[in-house]
Formats: structure tokens, C-alpha cells, sequence
């Protein structure tokens, strides 16, 4: 997905000359290919996150989009007072680009787990949240970014993330990306949506049809369109982030009194358990078995 | 503070009050936000709006906050929360290198301020970048909020700290006019090294029993007889 991000920030950079790339001192083999096509709109800032990000909002100030980039934490709660003060108070062109939502950085340990950057971020003052599901969505958020230059943070995944599907983002609201006419719905954000997918298989089988749904963009919450879960008795939520202030709690406050509402996130005990990414999935209760244990316990 | 304020804005910046956003004005961050009750009366004095604005300060619906408020004509940058204002400042200079742009940054510090961890990643990088048109000025009256500068952390040798980043130092008696003036007027080539410099004040200058006073960080005259006497002393009585 991080590929999907250059490459595509790539095509945004030759046509909008505003676009500037910082790094934290990480993107090796990843952002090369801009800082040798745009070494004027290239900076790496070195490791000091509370100065990139500041660095980032004076370049912008001065009429550039920013784009930072580094891992989970490191752009977003090392900084997330800069972010919220020098960024979205002064509403200032600055995304913000975490690679390795959730556990894509597995056994590489807890510090690397983004897992509450969504709570963190949701907060703030005008500012956008969008998490593709797959290198697709991730394509479409970077160019709907750079056309709509704002306070903003971009969740992706790491590498080899599968096509979860082939439809381009939605940015209004929850986007249908499996329909089996079901009763339930399962309403996935990020690179663990492929969990959902590969369960609506299992469970089309089983013959228990779902709708599966991609929410690409959490904030703010004002922009997003739920009124499509509305038709569902039952919704499942599944996102690799922690309950508090994550797409579960997000989507309970939009829906209101909806009857029928489980939220499958990372338990905030997982952080004592170690693993890739897929075994914290299964330890954590996010992989496509729980979904479709989850689905079967609803119905 | 105050004296270089009044020395920055009334000699040595390029900018047009009336034009607030004029492109090719200098840039000024103050950083250390508390301090804006001087930043905007030298607006004010400056033209930037009616003097009679200050009226409003820190009363509801102003826009005249407490802490330095981008809402004012003349403010590049709010801040309030320590440590903000050199990184954004970085940001502002390295844009003006990049684009070939000649106006100069200029960024006012706190002493207790350089406390901040984010002032020494951004040091260490404006010496790295060479942002020679990036000017830091320290208020170093050895005072910060809960005790004396050398008590809390202490930041001796200062000046030495900031060569040793890679930075040129001016260090000057920040209550000599002609010695702000010479500090930063300067000439400055966009590659050389970025310039500190370090501004030896006395907190509550001019007014004997504010002098050195740490009471006087929070607590302005209260009364009206303290006030005329602040005034007598500063030379401004009735």
C-alpha cells in the first residue's frame, strides 16, 4: 500500500507543484523515486518528529501541501500537539501520512501498533481522516487529498496488502464493496477489511449472506453518511484499532438507538501478547474466523 | 522583551502594517506566546489596527486572546503552548531558500522555553539547513515560571550550546537599542549559518520593584496607584 501511496503522490506531484514530501528519516525504498523526480519538494527531517511536523506547517504556510510521512505513532501521537496547534488550528495544508495501520508491523513489537491514532486524531479541529482498505482506495485518497488540500491524515498499511476490492473510495460515507442482499452488515475500515471479505465468502457457503462495507473516510464525522447501515437490523464493526474513540464507538454515536450493534477492535490486551499480524488478528479476535463467529452469534 | 519588540518592528523589519500579508514582508514567530500583551500594543503602535482594539484584550468574543492569537492583523503564528514556534519557523525560512525568496524569519524565545526538546530538534536542523535568513531571539532574563533559569535547568553556557549546533551568536545586552539594532540589522546570506541571538534582559526592566521579580511573570499592576507608578518609572506618567 505504501507503493500505492508514491506512486500515486508521484502522478499528484507532476501536476500540483504545491506538493511537498517530508520524511521522519524512514521511507528506504519507498520514497526514493520522489526525492530524485522533486528534490526541491523533498525533505527527510531526520528523526524529530515534533519539528517535522511544525517544519511542515511553516511550509505550508508559505502556500505548500505537506505531506509527512513516517510510522504509526511516530507522525501522529509523537506529535500530536504540533499537529493539533500548528496544523489543524491554523487549518493548514498538512497530511499527514502514517504507513502500518493496526498491527502491520507485527512482531516488530507494541511501539510499532497504531492502534489509537484514530481516537487521537478524530478530535481534532477540521481535520479529515481517511483509511483505504487497499492500494486501490489508497490511490483515490491521495488524489482526492491533493484536490482538496486541508488538515488531514492518511492511515495506510504496510506492504502486500491484498485488493480487497475493485471500486474507488467513497468519501461520503460507508461503501458497498460486497453485496449478498444480507441482514447483516459488516462495516470494516483499513487493510483488515479483507478479514470481512474472505468471512462473507465463508458464510455465503453457510448460506448467511452479508453486505460488506468499506468506510474510508472518519472524519469529520459530519461529512460521513451513514444512512445506508440503516437498512440493516445488524451491524458488525471491525477495525484494528482500540474500542475508545475508534469506528465501532463512531459508528454507535452516528447510527444512535440502532438495535443490534457489535464492534470487533483490538483488545487493549493484546498489547502483552506478541505476533505477527495475522496471529494478533486471531489472538485479538479480528481475523475472518471471529467475523464470522461474531456473525453467526448475531443472527 | 519589550525593547526588542520596539527595536524589531520599528527598525529593523520589512513590512507594510496596512498590508498585512504583503509577500515580501519578514516573518515574526513569537514563541513564547505569553508575552503577547507587548506584541500587541507594538502592533497597535505600528498601525496594524486602532490602538483603541486593545480595549478588548482577553475580554469574550475579542480576538485579542491572552496568549498570541492569529486572529490579529500582523500575527503569522498563535501559540501559547512552549516550543511551537522555532519549528514553524524552520518551515517559513526553508520555504523562502527553497523558492528563492529574501525575506528573513524572525523567532522570539524564552529562555524557560529552550527547556522544550522541539527547539533543539529544530536547532539542530536550521544549523544543519543552514537557514541563514532564520533569525532566533532569546529573552534571557534567567527567569522562568516556577524559579530561576539556573535552578530549574540550567541553559549555561547558551550561546556556546548554540554554536556547538552550528548557529552564529550575537550575544547583546537586550535593553541597548543600538545593540538590537546592530544584532539585527545585520545582513544575512540565505546559506550562511541561521543567527541567535541571545538577548541578556531583566525581567520587569525599568520598574524597581518588578526587577528580577518572579511574582511579576502572572501578576500585572493591580491597583491604579501601582499602575501610575509603573508609568512614572517607565517615563510615561501622567
Amino acid at each position: 500500500m505504501r507503493t500505492a501511496f508514491i506512486e500515486q503522490l508521484l502522478v499528484e506531484a507532476r501536476r500540483n507543484t504545491r506538493i511537498f514530501l517530508v520524511v521522519g528519516d524512514l521511507g528506504y525504498s519507498v520514497v526514493e523515486p520522489f526525492a530524485a523526480e522533486f528534490p526541491d519538494r523533498f525533505l527527510n527531517a531526520g528523526v524529530a518528529e515534533q519539528n517535522m511536523t511544525g517544519v511542515a506547517a511553516g511550509l505550508a504556510s508559505e502556500g505548500y501541501h505537506v505531506f509527512t510521512y513516517s510510522i504509526g505513532n511516530f507522525p501522529t501521537l509523537r506529535c500530536l500537539e504540533q499537529i493539533r496547534n500548528d496544523v489543524c488550528y491554523h487549518r493548514l495544508p498538512v497530511t499527514v501520512v502514517a504507513v502500518g495501520a493496526g498491527m502491520s508491523y507485527g512482531n516488530q513489537g507494541y511501539s510499532h501498533h497504531c492502534v489509537q491514532d484514530i481516537a487521537c486524531l478524530r478530535g481534532l479541529p477540521f481535520m479529515t481522516i481517511l483509511s483505504p482498505a487497499d492500494p486501490g482506495e489508497a490511490r483515490t485518497c491521495v488524489r482526492w487529498l491533493s484536490e482538496n488540500p486541508s488538515p488531514s491524515y492518511l492511515r495506510i498499511g504496510k506492504a502486500g496488502e491484498p485488493v480487497v476490492h475493485g471500486c474507488e473510495a467513497s468519501f461520503a460515507g460507508p461503501c458497498k464493496i460486497v453485496d449478498q442482499s444480507g441482514d447483516v452488515a459488516i462495516v470494516g475500515t483499513g487493510p483488515v477489511l479483507a478479514e470481512a471479505v474472505a468471512a462473507s465468502a465463508q458464510l455465503r457457503e453457510a448460506g448467511v449472506p452479508v453486505d460488506v462495507f468499506s468506510l474510508t473516510r472518519l472524519s469529520p464525522a459530519e461529512a460521513i453518511d451513514v444512512g445506508v447501515l440503516r437498512e440493516y437490523r445488524r451491524v458488525v464493526t471491525l477495525e484494528e484499532h482500540v474500542a475508545a474513540g475508534g469506528v465501532g464507538e463512531m459508528l454507535r454515536s452516528l447510527l444512535g438507538g440502532h438495535r443490534d450493534l457489535r464492534s470487533l477492535c483490538v483488545p487493549q490486551s493484546l498489547c502483552m501478547e506478541s505476533g505477527s499480524q495475522a496471529a494478533l488478528r486471531r489472538i485479538g479476535g479480528l481475523d475472518a474466523a471471529a467475523i464470522v463467529r461474531t456473525v453467526n452469534d448475531v443472527i | 522583551m519589550a525593547d526588542l519588540l520596539a527595536v524589531l518592528y520599528g527598525d529593523v523589519l520589512n513590512h507594510k502594517p496596512h498590508d498585512p500579508l504583503w509577500p515580501a514582508r519578514d516573518r515574526v514567530i513569537l514563541s513564547k506566546g505569553h508575552s503577547t500583551a507587548v506584541l500587541y500594543a507594538i502592533l497597535a503602535e505600528m498601525d496594524y489596527f486602532p490602538v483603541h482594539e486593545l480595549e478588548q484584550y482577553g475580554k469574550d468574543g475579542s480576538r485579542f486572546l491572552t496568549h498570541v492569537s492569529h486572529k490579529v492583523p500582523g500575527v503569522e503564528f498563535s501559540t501559547g503552548s512552549l516550543g511551537h514556534g522555532l519549528p514553524f519557523g524552520c518551515g517559513k525560512a526553508l520555504a523562502a531558500k527553497r523558492q528563492g525568496e529574501l525575506w528573513r524569519t524572525y523567532v522570539v524565545l524564552s529562555d524557560g522555553e529552550l527547556d522544550e526538546g522541539s527547539n533543539w530538534e529544530a536547532i539542530l536542523f536550521a544549523g544543519h539547513h543552514r537557514l541563514g535568513r532564520l533569525t532566533a531571539i532569546i529573552d534571557y532574563n534567567k527567569i522562568q515560571s516556577f524559579g530561576s533559569v539556573a535552578d530549574v535547568l540550567d541553559l549555561h553556557p547558551l550561546a556556546d550550546k548554540f554554536r556547538a549546533f552550528r548557529w552564529e551568536v550575537a550575544e547583546i545586552d537586550g535593553h541597548d537599542t543600538s545593540q538590537i539594532r546592530e544584532a539585527l540589522l545585520v545582513a544575512r546570506d540565505p546559506d550562511a549559518p541561521p543567527l541567535a541571538v541571545v538577548a541578556h534582559t531583566v525581567k520587569g526592566k525599568g520598574v524597581d520593584f518588578m526587577e528580577h521579580q518572579l511574582k511579576y511573570h502572572y501578576s500585572p499592576p493591580r491597583t491604579a496607584e501601582q499602575l501610575s507608578e509603573v508609568l512614572r518609572q517607565l517615563g510615561r506618567g501622567e
